[in-house]
């Protein structure tokens, strides 16, 4: 498989140029300019539902932008033919929310699959870059096992060793430390640091864990209802004094954000029901 | 009556774009069956799925199925003191009709629901966008072999259905009732003809098998995913293509009906 990569060097890997996205009628992203430089890890923060999923949609071709362009090692995603994007993707990893492990597949066959749809090594060879691969999340003594076997973590983490079977160039992250508890997260936010650094790949996480990933991260963005609200270094987006950013950062429970959801008044909701019983 | 009127125009036009959608779909499994079918134990493995697991459940009807019809049969037979002619009514009734309908009806419900299910909860799950984006076409690498499995399965295991029938209707005909086995096999062996019958009766349960596999893999496909979306899937699974085995078995019997 050719590593060449076809865009001069400093640029960025990933760039997204005024990306607007709606379901339908209805808007998700609008107007979004995002970079991500080669060997640097970037978070996409904001609370569930902004956007920030169907940004990663975005950058794997999943869906197309309704405007604007998205750029994968100068490559515009949504103008490429369904073999190249395929070729694209092959430089890309993923890892899904819970991990989405085959589960007709044992850990080890997870693992290897990507290597054997796309590559006619030697089933020695494979057997040798599974194991590393799981060496290097530390689960290689669960490879006989099937994915229901395995803890929330553990999962996430052979997703993980999936993710990078053929050495992604661009490594993307949905929600990589949802549901998982405080020794694991730690784990995983240091494997993605880790691997980052030690496959010389580019990565972008989309979390709204703060605290977990203010820790590797290199930049910042704040996403809220589908724009760009902040963007900065962790230690800046620490001091920002944006109501929002302050908001999600120190999680207080009511601010720009409000508590409730839009409703009518509370009284004349309760009075009408009454009515209405009576 | 105006709001009347938009529920039903909205039932019909998603009805009719969810008929399109099914057939782009159909096309999509052709186009990528080539793939698929050269990696042919991907194939094997869900002939054993949804094929040889299902051995059973046909294999058990299909007894029950041809006692009956020889209990019956005779009943019947026997008022026109014609009961050495049970072989050639068991025999036609199985090959010709019950053979591919009841096998197609219990292959639908045991291995159609499964293909939905075990499609649905992989898009739930996300396992088919990881396919996806590991540049692995999900068409090609989960659908299609699943498709060719169930059409290659649906001649077979009517065909086994057929002669277990056949094998129940002689255990009651001649085992338990006392016809003569001779004129049992004689007269069948005369009566049945090959081009007509047998080959007839493999050309429907071929035909179900595409209806069936069919469906189950696009219901699965265009499942929503949640629980729900997967349950409601694969109902609909099981009643569309009960449906449409009826309905292509009429369609099949016409065109094959002589009139003789």
């Amino acid at each position: 498989m050719e590593r060449h990569v076809a865009s001069a060097p400093g640029e960025a890997l990933l760039k997204l140029s005024n990306v607007s996205f709606a379901y339908a009628a209805r808007p998700v992203l609008s107007d979004i300019n995002m970079e991500i430089p080669r060997g640097k890890v970037v978070a996409i923060m904001g609370s569930s539902g902004c956007g920030k999923t169907t940004t990663l949609r975005l950058i794997g071709g999943q869906l197309r932008p309704s405007a604007g362009t998205v750029r994968v090692a100068g490559q515009v995603v949504h103008e490429l033919a369904d073999d190249d994007l395929y070729r694209l993707r092959r430089r890309m990893g993923m890892l899904f929310q819970f991990g989405a492990l085959f589960t007709d597949m044992s850990v080890y066959d997870n693992v290897a699959f990507q290597m054997r749809e796309h590559t006619d090594l030697p089933e020695e060879l494979i057997n040798d870059l599974v194991l590393m691969k799981l060496q290097a999340v530390g689960l290689r003594g669960v490879h006989g096992l099937m994915p229901s076997e395995l803890s929330g973590g553990m999962a996430r983490r052979v997703a993980l060793a999936r993710a990078i079977a053929l050495d992604p160039l661009l490594m993307m992250y949905d929600e990589p430390f949802a549901g998982l508890d405080p020794i694991s997260m730690g784990v995983v936010g240091e494997l993605i640091r880790k691997l980052n650094d030690a496959l010389g790949a580019s990565s972008v996480i989309v979390t709204h864990d703060v605290q977990e990933s203010m820790k590797i991260v290199d930049y910042v963005y704040f996403v809220s209802a589908g724009r760009i609200v902040a963007e900065g270094t962790p230690e800046q987006i620490r001091a920002s004094t944006a109501p929002y950013v302050h908001q999600f950062v120190w999680g207080e429970i009511d601010g720009v954000v409000p508590f409730h959801y839009p409703a009518a008044a509370y009284a004349s909701d309760i009075l009408n029901q009454a009515a209405r019983h009576a | 009556m105006r709001e009347y009127l938009l529920t039903l125009g909205h039932a019909v036009s998603d009805a009719v774009w969810r008929l399109g959608f099914a057939s782009r779909f159909f096309v999509m499994i052709i186009v990528y069956s080539g793939s698929a079918l050269r990696r042919l134990h991907l194939t094997i493995r869900e002939i054993y799925f949804s094929g040889v697991l299902s051995l059973l459940i046909i294999m058990v009807s299909g007894l029950f199925v041809g006692m009956v019809l020889g209990l019956q049969g005779y009943d019947t037979l026997e008022r026109y003191g014609s009961s050495e002619a049970l072989g050639v009514l068991v025999a036609l009734s199985l090959v010709r009709e019950l053979g591919p309908v009841v096998a197609a009806l219990l292959f639908a419900s045991r291995a159609g629901s499964a293909i939905t299910a075990e499609i649905g909860l992989m898009k739930a799950t996300e396992q088919l966008s990881a396919m996806e984006m590991m540049a692995v076409n999900p068409v090609a690498r989960v659908v299609a072999p699943r498709f060719w499995a169930g059409v290659v399965s649906m001649p077979l295991l009517a065909a086994l259905f057929s002669a277990m029938g056949v094998f129940g209707g002689y255990l009651v005909g001649v085992k338990l009732i006392g016809v003569d086995s001779g004129s049992f096999w004689g007269q069948m062996q005369a009566s049945v003809d090959f081009r007509e019958d047998i080959v007839n009766g493999v050309i429907k349960s071929f035909v179900f098998g595409i209806v069936i596999s069919w469906i189950a893999v696009f219901e699965g496909y265009d499942a929503e995913p949640t629980a729900e979306g997967v349950s409601a899937a694969t109902t609909r699974t099981v009643v569309t293509s009960s449906l449409m085995i009826l309905a292509a078995d009429f369609v099949l019997t016409a065109f094959m009906f002589r009139g003789t």
